[in-house]
């Protein structure tokens, strides 16, 4: 599984994509998080972290779908 | 007109507004700085989650319409290196009457900072900074 990263997400990890090493993968957005904040202690740090699951915010019970486009968004400052 | 671009026309953004039934047009240019926190600006970067932002702003003005009686709207955001004084965003409506055109332009960029996924940092001279990462 395939995450895309972006802003201070894409610096904490060192690159634009993380390949997820778990076997078997997470079963859903909140063992995701706390699966990333463990490999990435920095993540634990910021104001907050979503996760987009084919470019929509995802809720913690949502089971992410392995053909799924799955992005990191750290917090927002557009505008 | 909503769209991610490399460098805001505002004329053009002005030309999207334009419609016979409308008696106000709103717009709200959001520029850089040239400070933050107390200290110097250089510059600027955008970077964004284009199909997924771009998804955001659809959503964020179909909410506008649902609220407001909008005959044009206009969403855009530039995305890359800004200087100072450049205009990052502009968001906009022509409506029939002032107050839905100053309250709907309002509600826009207040929801695009909010929720679409655009990342802004920022340059200082000893440092640079994503900007609201951290509490």
């Amino acid at each position: 599984m395939k995450i895309k990263l972006f802003g201070i997400a894409r610096e904490i990890v060192g690159s634009a994509e993380l390949i997820l090493p778990l076997d078997p993968p997470p079963k859903n957005v909140k063992d995701f998080k706390r699966w990333l904040c463990e490999s990435y202690p920095e993540f634990s740090e910021l104001r907050s972290l979503a996760i987009a699951v084919d470019h929509e915010y995802a809720d913690d019970d949502v089971i992410l779908p392995p053909n799924a486009e799955i992005a990191l968004i750290p917090p927002v400052s557009g505008g | 007109m909503i769209k991610l671009v490399d460098r805001i026309d505002l004329n053009e953004a002005y030309q999207a507004l334009q419609h016979p039934e409308a008696g106000g047009i709103s717009i709200f240019v959001g520029s850089v700085r040239n400070h933050a926190h107390g200290k110097g600006v250089h510059r600027l970067d955008f970077e964004g989650y284009e199909p997924m932002a771009l998804k955001e702003m659809e959503a964020i003005a179909e909410r506008a319409q649902d609220r407001w009686p909008i005959k044009q709207l206009v969403m855009v955001h530039a995305l890359g290196q800004m200087a100072i004084g450049d205009p990052v965003v502009v968001v906009g409506t022509a409506t029939a009457h002032r107050d839905a055109a100053f309250e709907s332009c309002k509600f826009l960029i207040d929801e695009l900072k909010k929720t679409v996924p655009i990342w802004k940092k920022e340059y200082f001279d000893d440092q640079t900074v994503w900007v609201n990462a951290h509490p």
